[in-house]
């Protein structure tokens, strides 16, 4: 005797999908009493570029619109002529924030920053205690982009330290280097899929300013449950 | 329009005629159907369509002075007769079909009527007119050309008013509550007058400025574009 | 009328009869008009963009099938565990069982308008769970014992006051009204949450189908936090979230910041591609993805309506809909509030149940405009009115409709109608406004425009 085989609920929604597509829907948009002036178009890369806000060719330009938004953002964004000045920038840093101890993970900028800012550093790279991360002021990581068009920062667990590091403690601070600046997120989302694809990062993560809400009265507070402060050094 | 609003229907007949064309009123016809159609009852919603259609068929245009019967017959009878006998003439109709001011600045090529209304005036949008037919522009465009009149938008033109046709019956409080906030909104502008090119607006408006006891009026766009 | 629509038509009056309620939704509302303004306007254009975003949604929709598939595959391939759910029950069954299983003691969620909609809280509740709104406004609301508000900004119906007494009341704080220190008081007490919770349950924004990843969206960094530091990482989501490709993402991430918040990006956009991979220093061991029917292939079957799966959640209809913004979002009582949940909730939940929510509009057409993927959204408010009235014809009202087509289209019938209104409209004015006014629904709070002595028609016979 030969049994029906047990259809599972993946077997069963997908079926209900395929029945449902029998029958085709008017196309996107058919109902728009003035459509929009472009002819409809497929979705290509390039059409974000053409609808999103324009960002200029050069890199002065693009170093430009990222500084305004990092500034709109409340973000503290510096670029920097040298290394000495970077140091120097962030031992400022580190009096005035009366900082204490730091989380970080080895890489050459971070290292290299933990080593000028010469405190007790929990490192992420070989496992970490999470109480002890908790206990840090400031959070130092890398990055894989500066976004010029939202002034965003791009982390990755590989970029960054993994997932915690750019969230947990109040105060993240990126150290760049301006060669990492990209236009747009279309180039941002390339330059993710050139560099990683197929071994992905388990978590990638555009952070765009210190976390805020808006939640009561739709004031704007910053430092909801991510850092209140977000530091970019640029080399 | 033909019992509570008979104005608005003479004046358009009035300018249309000044430009020198011939207007007929169909005697038979009375209603779009919009009411049972935007309650889902479609088949009474084409027991009171079909006969329209008929009696339109030999227009060589249809203007109509109201956005939301205006989009009822230019957007909706094609939906409404689809896989029906009558589907062809549905959209003969549609195809010839205009609102009154867009009649008359896009088709007609017309804005300047000869028009003298001195007034403080705030123009309401219906929705249907605004969102179903495009229409925002040929109001304007009208009531710029008439002589002494002022023109002060109020913040909340195009929001709905409340009305909705059976909307307002079904769901009073709601529909009240947006009307409140269209008369807010045009009293803050100081007009004399709030003109619409949809009788029905400014029918539930009106009713509510009286309610008030405000001094604010209502009039259809063609009305104040007939006075000379 | 169901129950459902008593309880509207009694919550709608409450709302629109509270003016201090009435002006603060539209002055919250007022000031994410202007911000949004600035944010369309910088774009190239927001049309086209609506048009492309429109275009890709319909292409992820119409082949659901394929890129459901590719998504699970690729997810599966790195250790994500899917599970697929016919139901809100089934989902809840699934979750729990996780959360048996791993003997969990506390669970943090982030923000997860899926889990709203299966009654998710109370079931874990029910069964001895504790769960933790991370989000602010969740937190908030979840303190009150209420749904959220708006789908997007849900405790946007509280003044300062009011959440200052409620942390007071229920988290023993002394802290002012001032947000920056409320917003503190629930930092303090989500750090510890976070650090301790066994499970970390999210929602997501969009489900990737090129890549096998969730892309989630927020302002806080909660949803990153719950996503980094518990061991067991449960994620529910609807089937309709998919997108094709990870570049579609550089046009809808800015277009649900602005359309949703009126910012050009929000916070935090994350995309998760699997659980803590080999070689990674933190995250998730496990990660289960649960994806959710609940009536989305009915809606999908319904091609007419195909489009309203192409919702990416982002409020803009909510926001600009005149009824929404004058009764609030509880009024709806149910989770998916404003025009898109005024069209999807009768199929999710039952037409002749729910039918009142699409009939509760005057079909105005700003929800359509504002819609940032071009869903037809008064247009269905229509054939779900259709559709209810074919089903279930209300008898009287059928046929008063019958009566109008009789009578407007006899001339004679018209003109006597007429005759006999304007003989009767002054006794009218005994009733107005009074149980015996048959005009009464209009009249307790307008004046009827009185009957012209001379109609058009009338007038029309006259000069010929």
């Amino acid at each position: 005797m030969v049994e029906e085989p047990v259809m599972t609920e993946r077997d069963k929604i997908l079926t209900r999908i395929r029945e449902a597509l029998q029958v085709p829907a008017a196309q996107p948009g058919a109902h728009d009493a003035r459509p929009a002036t472009a002819a409809a178009p497929s979705s290509a890369i390039g059409e974000a570029r053409r609808w999103l806000p324009k960002v200029g060719a050069s890199f002065d330009e693009q170093l430009a619109l990222f500084a305004k938004n990092a500034a709109d953002l409340k973000a503290n964004f510096q670029l920097f002529a040298s290394v000495e000045e970077l140091n120097a920038a962030l031992v400022q840093l580190r009096v005035a924030e009366n900082w204490q101890r730091v989380a970080s993970h080895q890489a050459e900028l971070s290292s290299r920053a933990c080593t000028v800012l010469d405190l007790p550093v929990c490192w992420t790279d070989r496992g970490y205690d999470v109480l002890e991360m908790e206990k840090c002021d400031a959070g130092i990581t890398e990055c894989d982009a500066l976004i010029a068009q939202t002034g965003s920062v791009l982390v990755t667990t590989r970029s960054a330290g993994g997932r915690a590091l750019s969230i947990l403690p109040p105060h993240h601070v990126v150290i760049a280097r301006r060669t990492q600046l990209v236009a747009d997120l279309t180039a941002a989302f390339a330059l993710i899929q050139q560099k990683y694809a197929p071994d992905y990062p388990s978590m990638i993560s555009f952070i765009t300013g210190p976390s805020r809400t808006g939640d009561i009265e739709r004031i704007l507070v910053l430092g909801a449950h991510g850092p209140k402060k977000l530091t970019i050094f640029c080399l | 329009m033909d019992a509570l609003f008979p104005r608005a229907g003479i004046s358009m007949v009035h300018i249309l005629e000044r430009l020198g064309h011939r207007v007929i009123c169909p005697e038979e016809i009375a209603c779009c159907g919009q009411p049972p159609f935007n309650s889902g009852y479609f088949a009474e919603a084409r027991s009171m369509a079909g006969p329209v259609l008929e009696a339109l068929k030999t227009a060589e245009a249809v203007v109509i002075g109201s956005g939301s019967c205006g989009a009822m017959v230019k957007k909706f009878y094609p939906e409404l007769f689809a896989g029906t006998p009558q589907a062809a003439l549905a959209e003969q109709i549609a195809s010839k079909t205009w609102e009154f001011s867009d009649f008359l600045v896009n088709k007609l090529g017309v804005t300047e009527l000869g028009a003298h209304f001195p007034a403080r005036v705030t123009f309401h949008d219906g929705c249907h007119g605004l969102r179903e037919l495009g229409i925002k522009a040929s109001p304007r465009a009208l009531l710029r050309q008439v002589r002494g009149l002022e023109l002060i938008e109020m913040k909340e033109a195009a929001t709905c008013c409340g009305f909705g046709g059976t909307f307002a019956a079904k769901f009073p409080a709601i529909s009240t509550a947006m009307g409140e906030v269209k008369c807010s909104s045009a009293l803050e502008t100081g007009a004399e007058y709030i003109v619409s090119n949809d009788s029905s607006c400014l029918m539930h408006v009106q009713g509510l400025l009286s309610r008030q006891g405000q001094s604010l009026k209502t009039l259809h766009l063609a009305e104040v574009l007939a006075q000379q | 009328m169901s129950t459902n629509a008593t309880q509207f038509q009694a919550a709608a009056e409450k709302v629109t009869g509270d003016l201090r309620q009435r002006q603060f939704i539209r002055t919250a509302l007022g000031n994410y008009e202007i911000a949004r303004d600035l944010r369309k306007a910088s774009f190239q254009s927001w049309e086209s963009a609506r048009q492309t975003a429109a275009t890709t949604k319909w292409q992820a929709i119409n082949h659901l099938d394929t890129h459901l598939e590719a998504l699970v595959a690729k997810l599966e391939a790195r250790g994500t565990k899917v599970h697929w759910a016919s139901n809100g029950v089934q989902a809840r069954e699934i979750i729990l069982a996780i959360v048996r299983d791993k003997k969990a003691r506390s669970i943090i969620k982030s923000k997860a308008m899926t889990s709203e909609e299966i009654h998710l809280n109370d079931a874990l509740e029910k069964a001895g769970f504790d769960v933790v709104e991370s989000d602010l406004g969740e937190f908030i609301v979840q303190l009150r014992g209420e749904a959220p508000y708006h789908i997007v900004f849900p405790s946007m119906h509280l003044t300062r006051g009011q959440i200052r007494e409620l942390f007071q009341k229920e988290l023993g704080s002394t802290s002012s009204d001032s947000p920056e220190e409320l917003t503190m008081v629930a930092r303090q007490v989500m750090r510890h949450k976070y650090i301790t919770a066994d499970i970390g349950f999210t929602g997501g924004n969009f489900a990737i189908a090129e890549t096998g990843m969730i892309s989630i969206t927020e302002n806080e960094g909660n949803a990153r936090l719950t996503a980094a530091l518990p061991k067991t990482m449960v994620t529910l989501l609807g089937i309709e979230k998919v997108l094709p490709k990870l570049s579609d993402l550089a046009l809808f991430l800015p277009m649900l910041a602005t359309a949703g918040a009126g910012q050009a990006l929000t916070c935090y956009n994350t995309m998760y591609g699997g659980p803590r991979q080999p070689g990674e220093v933190d995250g998730p061991e496990e990660w289960h993805v649960i994806l959710l029917d609940n009536h989305r292939t009915e809606l999908l079957a319904d091609a007419e309506q195909r489009d309203a799966l192409h919702c990416i959640r982002c409020g803009a209809c909510l926001n600009v809909c005149p009824i929404f913004r004058n009764v609030g979002g509880h009024t709806y009582g149910t989770t998916y509030s404003g025009p898109v949940g005024s069209v999807i909730t009768p199929h999710l939940r039952g037409l002749q149940d729910w039918k009142h929510l699409s009939s509760a509009s005057s079909l105005c057409g700003a929800c359509t405009e504002a819609c940032p993927v071009k869903i037809d959204l008064h247009h269905h408010l229509l054939q779900n009115r259709r559709n209810a009235a074919t089903e279930k014809p209300a008898f009287f009202e059928r046929l008063g409709y019958r009566l109008l087509a009789f009578i407007a289209n006899d001339r004679v019938l018209w003109l006597v109608a007429k005759k006999i209104g304007r003989l009767t409209q002054p006794l009218q004015h005994f009733v107005k406004g009074t149980a015996l006014d048959p005009a009464r629904a209009w009249t307790k709070t307008r004046d009827l425009p009185p009957l012209a002595p001379v109609s058009f028609k009338e007038w029309w016979r006259n000069r010929s």
